[in-house]
């Protein structure tokens, strides 16, 4: 397998590993929130670097220079490839800006010692392509929420039934794959129930609960990082995708459908701006599904640019929203605030964002939602229509939220609720990624439909032992 | 390339960039915080403007002299994807119907500015207003030329984003801003209307340019590469997404409401451009209008039952800015059974001398008082009303037509009751299944929003 230039992804996991250990030293939060700052820009540019490598090789996977795990355990578990390349530098932007504009109010109760190793454990599960690591990478990860939830004394009952559930149908599904030969009943069955885990963990209706509880129940930072990296749409990809045949993925693709209607429609009466994200999240999760089941090119590549604008528009909206947050309290969208006076910036990173994310014209998701829709129209024209509702409903519950925010009356505040410059400069620069991917979209579009043909290629020689062994079920999906 | 197309790319580069600069100026002046005094953003509105508008007019005018009626401009590939014949291009077309309407948008977004900056003077707003006002400008100038249906789609969605933001414009009180988002709900609808259709088109086609999905011929001419059998689908999706775009029945109920803004806004937005974008759209796809008499049946059905309603609706309006929008309603209505007709070029005609008449008339609203009491004064008496005859067969209609035209037909009610209730109240249902769910799993209360948002002050009394 090829090489690149530089050991980008060890460092980029062990770094944060390293100073999260040591952070247990460090009692002053400001002091903590310091070094996890700087250690998280270090590992942004560190997987930016591993992009541009990877990039530059013009290559499908990789593997990083002086790959000690595969020294050690004789296998190469840590692999970059055309689908992952992108995504952790994604992942790194998320910590880093969510790190650094974490208001001193709330140092006290945000963990950075968990999210340093929460950032660890994503970057090893998005570079990582064993099965069973990757389950098992998912499991730990949502151990710091369980941790989080208990500490702050929450019910974590909702979380731990759907993380249980989820962990033991990818256990079981993956056992079954693993016990059986590749054209068996128990190959469908593990694969049916490896699927099924996937969709729990990615929020897909109707086993969505978890993702509004989290919103409700967890620093709103936490959940942001926990959810925006969509590991549960990375988890079909790398268990579901390689294996299942076309009926499965159709399968997927209509549930994805119906969950991102359902959400983009629940977002809409929700009157609680965190639930409103969640479920809007929740929409868009399910739109890149959408795409990355439709197994044409212009599709999943739409599906995989979808995830990359969705993932920094909503990191974007998100980071908005808890700035919004941490200065006036949880946010009703029963009544009016009128904040736009108060709060002009945040006003407006709010619309943009959240325009963005709908794929609004000029903004980085235009393109992609383009894709997603001409690929959808091609196979199902039915499917085209429904993610053109989903995205005209999702449109207007962004406005409707914008108008409760920022408009109606006028806020009264005796004090300053003005940004803080890290505030104002992480939003800066994800607006700057906004407007830059939606004027040049061209270089995002080439990179992931060439990861989009060769993600199909890969995929077609194992998904056609199941479809040649089994025809009538491909009979009944047609 | 010829010097004739070298130059028409230079002279669409210009009129695109005109109002694009000034919306970048103001959008980094509102993002960076360093403030625009109001004199220098009128004087840039004021440049902008003069270039384009300068600019336009010698596009005709070369047209005229070399002969030329039709001129396609390619600005660049946006995206591509050659081996899947995926394209996205900025493509903008100069022909009879677009020429006219850019020179249009030009003339009247130059005389709404000018009067804008006096109107705002010292005004909170004035710069949101001009920010807005640029985004318009730009979204009419690309969906007046587009070429091909994104570019359309592009134009389309700048114009519809700043609309509802305007209309928000008085922001501190809750009814400017509920129509606001009204207006912005009937837009996204038509939107995905107007892009399914774009879609359909695009894969029945294999095309997303207008001049192969309408024929190469020079507007109004040319025919549709759409088959038969999904031209009505097609159809019936773009005169819906016509149809909330000019407020034509039963959309009809945004455009008083969308008279809350200022009213530059209003006189640009809702009486003179906006409310024309719906039938411009209907003229540049004609050639798929004319292919199906059906078609042209529900268009001119259309027409005339905004128009009824229109001219029954704008009598009984007590202020002066909604019997205005009414009136602007029946002539659009009037445009668009001209369109149905096949008469086009009567209906541009039609379509550019309503706006500027409208524009006039909304501009002078504010002191139709005053220029009331200056005739009065003039005269030296009185202005005495001239009495209504009213016909002996209408006597028995004549409360109930007054009542419906009291209540505008109650339309959005209309509107309320089968589809925004049903939603709301459909997924409030599924809202209460997931609590009572959740809560079951949690064995009390689940939500902890739920208990934050009752201890909340209701006495805000602005839901």
């Amino acid at each position: 397998m090829p090489e690149l230039h530089f050991p980008w992804i060890e460092a980029a996991i062990i770094i944060p590993l390293i100073v999260s250990l040591s952070l247990w030293r460090v009692t002053d939060s400001h002091r903590q929130k310091i070094i996890t700052s700087i250690t998280s820009c270090i590992v942004l540019l560190l997987c930016t670097g591993e992009w541009i490598d990877f990039a530059r090789l013009n290559i499908y996977e990789a593997h990083d220079h002086w790959d000690l795990t595969s020294w050690i355990l004789n296998r190469e578990i840590l692999v970059v490839d055309a689908l992952s390349a992108p995504l952790l530098p994604l992942a790194a932007l998320l910590y880093t800006a969510i790190i650094a504009t974490t208001l001193r109010t709330k140092t006290v109760r945000f963990s950075f010692r968990s999210a340093l190793l929460s950032l660890s454990t994503l970057l090893a599960t998005l570079s990582c392509r064993d099965a069973w690591m990757v389950i098992l990478l998912l499991t730990l990860s949502s151990l710091p929420i369980l941790h989080e939830l208990s500490i702050r004394k929450r019910s974590n009952r909702i979380f731990l039934i759907h993380t249980i559930l989820s962990i033991l149908c990818m256990i079981f599904g993956q056992l079954f794959i693993d016990l059986s030969a590749d054209s068996s009943r128990t190959h469908i069955i593990g694969g049916s129930l490896l699927t099924i885990g996937c969709l729990i963990r990615a929020g897909i209706f109707p086993m969505h609960c978890w993702i509004t509880d989290l919103c409700e129940k967890s620093a709103f930072g936490t959940a942001i990082l926990f959810l925006l990296p969509m590991t549960g749409a990375y988890a079909i990809m790398r268990l579901v995708f390689p294996i299942a045949p076309s009926y499965a993925l159709q399968a997927i693709a209509i549930l994805s459908l119906l969950s991102s209607i359902y959400a983009a429609a629940m977002s809409a009466v929700q009157v609680d701006i965190r639930r409103l994200f969640a479920y809007m999240f929740l929409s868009h999760s399910s739109l890149v599904l959408v795409g990355l089941e439709l197994t044409t090119p212009i599709g999943l590549a739409g599906g995989l640019l979808v995830w990359l604008s969705a993932g920094i528009a909503l990191l974007g909206f998100a980071l908005a929203l808890r700035s919004i947050e941490a200065r006036t309290g949880r946010l009703s969208l029963q009544f009016f605030h009128g904040l736009q006076d108060q709060i002009p910036f945040l006003a407006g990173m709010f619309l943009i964002t959240g325009l963005a994310a709908i794929g609004f014209p000029g903004t980085i998701g235009f393109i992609g939602m383009e894709m997603l829709l001409e690929g959808a129209v091609a196979i199902y024209p039915t499917v085209g229509v429904i993610v053109a509702i989903t995205a005209a409903i999702n449109g207007i519950s962004i406005m409707r939220a914008y108008f409760l925010l920022f408009t109606g009356v006028n806020h009264p505040s005796t004090g300053s609720l003005a940004c803080k410059p890290t505030e104002r400069i992480a939003i800066l620069l994800i607006l700057l990624l906004i407007i830059g991917g939606g004027l040049w979209p061209q270089l995002g579009v080439h990179s992931r439909y060439l990861s989009a043909k060769e993600l199909i290629q890969h995929r077609a020689p194992l998904s056609e032992n199941v479809t040649r062994s089994h025809p009538e079920l491909t009979t009944v999906s047609k | 390339m010829t010097v004739l197309s070298q130059t028409f790319f230079y002279l669409a580069l210009i009129v695109v960039i005109s109002p694009l600069s000034l919306l970048a100026i103001f959008a980094s002046s509102m993002l960076f915080g360093y403030r625009l005094s109001e004199t220098t953003q009128a004087k840039l509105t004021k440049i902008t403007n003069i270039t384009g508008l300068l600019v336009a007019l010698v596009i005709p005018t070369i047209m005229m002299i070399t002969g030329k009626n039709r001129i396609v401009v390619e600005l660049g590939r946006w995206v591509a994807i050659d081996k899947e014949h995926f394209h996205f291009h900025l493509k903008l077309i100069f022909d009879q119907l677009s020429v006219p309407f850019l020179v249009l948008c030009f003339v009247l977004c130059a005389v709404v500015g000018t009067f804008a900056a006096s109107y705002l003077h010292r005004d909170k707003g004035y710069s949101r207003f001009f920010f807005y006002y640029a985004l318009f400008q730009l979204g009419m100038i690309l969906s007046a030329l587009a070429g091909t249906i994104e570019t359309l789609f592009l134009g389309w969605e700048l114009v519809g984003l700043s609309s509802a933001m305007l209309v928000a414009y008085f922001q501190s009180r809750p009814a400017p801003v509920r129509n606001g988002l009204r207006i912005w709900s009937v837009y996204r609808i038509s939107d995905a209307a107007f892009l399914i259709a774009a879609l359909t088109m695009h894969h029945l086609t294999g095309v997303g340019d207008f001049e192969l999905m309408t024929g190469t011929e020079p507007w109004p001419g040319g025919s549709t590469l759409v088959d038969s059998g999904s031209i009505i689908q097609i159809g019936l999706l773009l005169i819906f997404a016509a149809a909330g775009k000019s407020a034509m029945v039963p959309f009809s109920g945004w455009l008083p409401r969308a008279m809350e803004g200022p009213t530059p806004s209003s006189a640009i937005f809702y009486g003179a451009l906006s409310v024309h974008l719906g039938v411009f759209l209907l003229l540049r796809i004609n050639p798929i209008l004319a292919a199906s008499l059906t078609i042209q049946l529900m268009v001119i059905g259309l027409g005339l039952l905004t128009t009824v309603f229109g001219a029954l609706t704008s009598r009984v309006q007590t202020d002066v800015k909604n019997g205005l929008a009414y009136a602007s309603l029946t002539q659009v209505g009037l445009i668009t059974i001209e369109i149905g007709l096949g008469l086009y070029y009567f209906a541009l005609v039609h379509m550019i001398g309503h706006a500027c008449l409208r524009t006039l008339q909304l501009l002078r609203a504010p002191s139709t008082l005053r220029d009331h009491q200056w005739l009065e004064n003039a005269v030296g008496s009185h202005l005495s009303n001239s009495e209504m005859r009213e016909a002996r067969w209408a006597k028995p209609i004549h409360p109930r037509l007054y009542r419906f035209a009291m209540h505008r037909g109650n339309l959005d009610v209309f509107l309320d009751r089968i589809c925004i209730r049903p939603f709301i109240s459909l997924f409030q249902w599924f809202d209460r299944i997931e609590h009572r769910i959740t809560n079951a799993i949690e064995g009390g209360e689940s939500r902890i929003s739920q208990n934050i948002h009752h201890s909340e002050d209701p006495s805000k009394g602005n839901r």
